[in-house]
């Protein structure tokens, strides 16, 4: 039988009050959310919380709304919200293409976009996502709202800037008139972590790629980005040749490692294909020529 | 810890460890057996119940997360006295061999079928894609399923609400 380490239950009933549980309860406190990350690895010994702080009831941290110019997506806000958004699926179809292949349904229930990017992942999909959309973060303490560029956000694996006493409450993404984007995933499995993935938009003006980003998971890219093949691409027509160059400086700069989803010459190749395919559809998605 | 979870409608209550989990709390303390434990690990959905009428995986759910909450197990779709119409699929189409998913395969559909009556083949597929049938019955399966939405009138519909306060949510996620 797999059972946590013995914890100390907390259930907080207002962000003030899992802020106020946190501090008191210090470095050794974790927010519990969906709990389908943070559950499985205390199971297994990988995480010993001594206080867990059950921010569920927080509701006022579930939704995905047009703000300003700006998507925001509460972090509390249930992987299967996302994949339904009519919001996200209008102006972002990247997101639904990420959220289909992200575990399973029943886990879609449960676990949370705030989770899977606290979790910090290497191969986690969201953060692609985020990373591709340069989103923004916005951490919550009792001192202050700070904002946080996506592409900063994750400190290496499993690790984040979110610090003692803060609580991440909030996803920003820019809206880009006219953009396309796409996810692609490689798993060996439905419901698997990733072996490799790639997002990406594309925003066009006159045919030419006005602005780009591109997002990678499992592949070791830093900050699962790749600046330098979205440079090669800015500026230019989104041909096949134009796309395979910049799919190429993803597969050559990004840092993979061999495990049992693959070696590294494999990862790297699924890299470029999968950037290949994610920047074709988005250019396409970008032109209307594919809805 | 004290936890109170509602349970099939019923009102049940007990000093649990805060480590405990849900699956554990409906078989060890409620003694509903029907939710079986499988996996641990949040992959084989056999223990999937509803939370607030949302299809959950239990094992990966505390006891003390469910506290104020409303449950409802494989032991509450007959609660009318009558089988579910996905029950009697089940039976029909020859739907489980060990039987040891079945539990769980029931409530991931039944939540299917009361947000999409007459989900096609595909979506059906997708919506167990978290339950795993180590049997790998998953074509009578899903004749089981289309089974049931093609008999729905004739005893879903027709059948008493369920006690369940929260199982009657609709699944919004």
């Amino acid at each position: 039988m797999q059972v946590p380490a013995p914890f100390d239950y907390r259930r907080a009933h207002s962000l003030d009050e899992a802020v106020a549980l946190l501090e008191r309860h210090g470095p050794d406190a974790r927010l519990l959310a969906g709990g389908h990350s943070l559950l499985p690895m205390m199971k297994l010994r990988l995480a010993r919380p001594e206080t867990l702080v059950d921010i569920n009831d927080l509701t006022e941290l579930d939704y995905v709304r047009l703000d300003g110019d700006e998507i925001a997506i509460g972090a509390l806000t249930r992987h299967a919200t996302v994949l339904a958004s009519a919001l996200l699926a209008e102006h972002y179809p990247i997101f639904a293409e990420a959220e289909a292949v992200i575990a399973d349904p029943l886990v879609r229930n449960r676990g949370t976009v705030g989770g899977s990017l606290c979790q910090a992942d290497p191969a986690e999909d969201l953060s692609g996502v985020f990373a591709a959309l340069r989103g923004r973060a916005v951490v919550h303490s009792s001192a202050e709202n700070r904002s946080v560029a996506l592409r900063e956000f994750h400190r290496g694996p499993y690790e984040t800037a979110v610090g003692d006493g803060e609580i991440l409450v909030e996803l920003r993404v820019p809206v880009r008139p006219g953009a396309g984007s796409a996810y692609e995933k490689v798993e060996r499995r439905a419901g698997d972590w990733a072996v490799a993935a790639a997002g990406a938009f594309v925003q066009l003006r006159d045919g030419v790629v006005a602005d780009v980003g591109i997002g990678l998971s499992a592949v070791g890219a830093d900050h699962f980005t790749c600046p330098e093949a979205e440079d090669a691409l800015r500026g230019q027509e989104p041909t096949a040749a134009r796309i395979a160059e910049a799919a190429a400086i993803c597969r050559d700069r990004c840092e993979p490692t061999a495990d049992q989803r693959g070696p590294v010459d494999f990862k790297r190749h699924l890299a470029e294909v999968l950037v290949t395919r994610a920047l074709t559809r988005a250019s396409r998605r970008a032109g209307g020529a594919e809805a | 810890m004290q936890v109170r979870i509602t349970v099939n409608g019923a009102e049940t209550g007990a000093e649990v460890e805060p480590r405990l989990l849900l699956v554990h709390y409906l078989r060890n303390v409620v003694g509903l057996t029907g939710t079986h434990w499988g996996c641990d690990t949040s992959n084989c959905g056999a223990c999937t119940v509803w939370l607030d009428g949302v299809p959950v995986k239990s094992c990966t759910t505390l006891a003390a997360q469910a506290d104020g909450h409303a449950v409802r197990t494989v032991e509450d779709l007959d609660a009318g006295g009558e089988l579910d119409p996905l029950q009697r699929g089940f039976m029909e189409e020859h739907g489980l061999q060990c039987g040891f998913c079945t539990p769980g395969m029931l409530m991931t559909l039944r939540a299917l079928l009361d947000s999409d009556p007459d989900p096609d083949e595909t979506t059906i597929r997708e919506a167990i894609s978290g339950n795993l049938c180590r049997c790998t019955g998953y074509e009578n399966i899903v004749r089981a399923a289309r089974w049931a939405a093609a008999h729905a009138a004739a005893g879903g519909a027709e059948q008493p609400t369920p006690p369940t306060g929260g199982a009657e949510q609709e699944v919004t996620a």
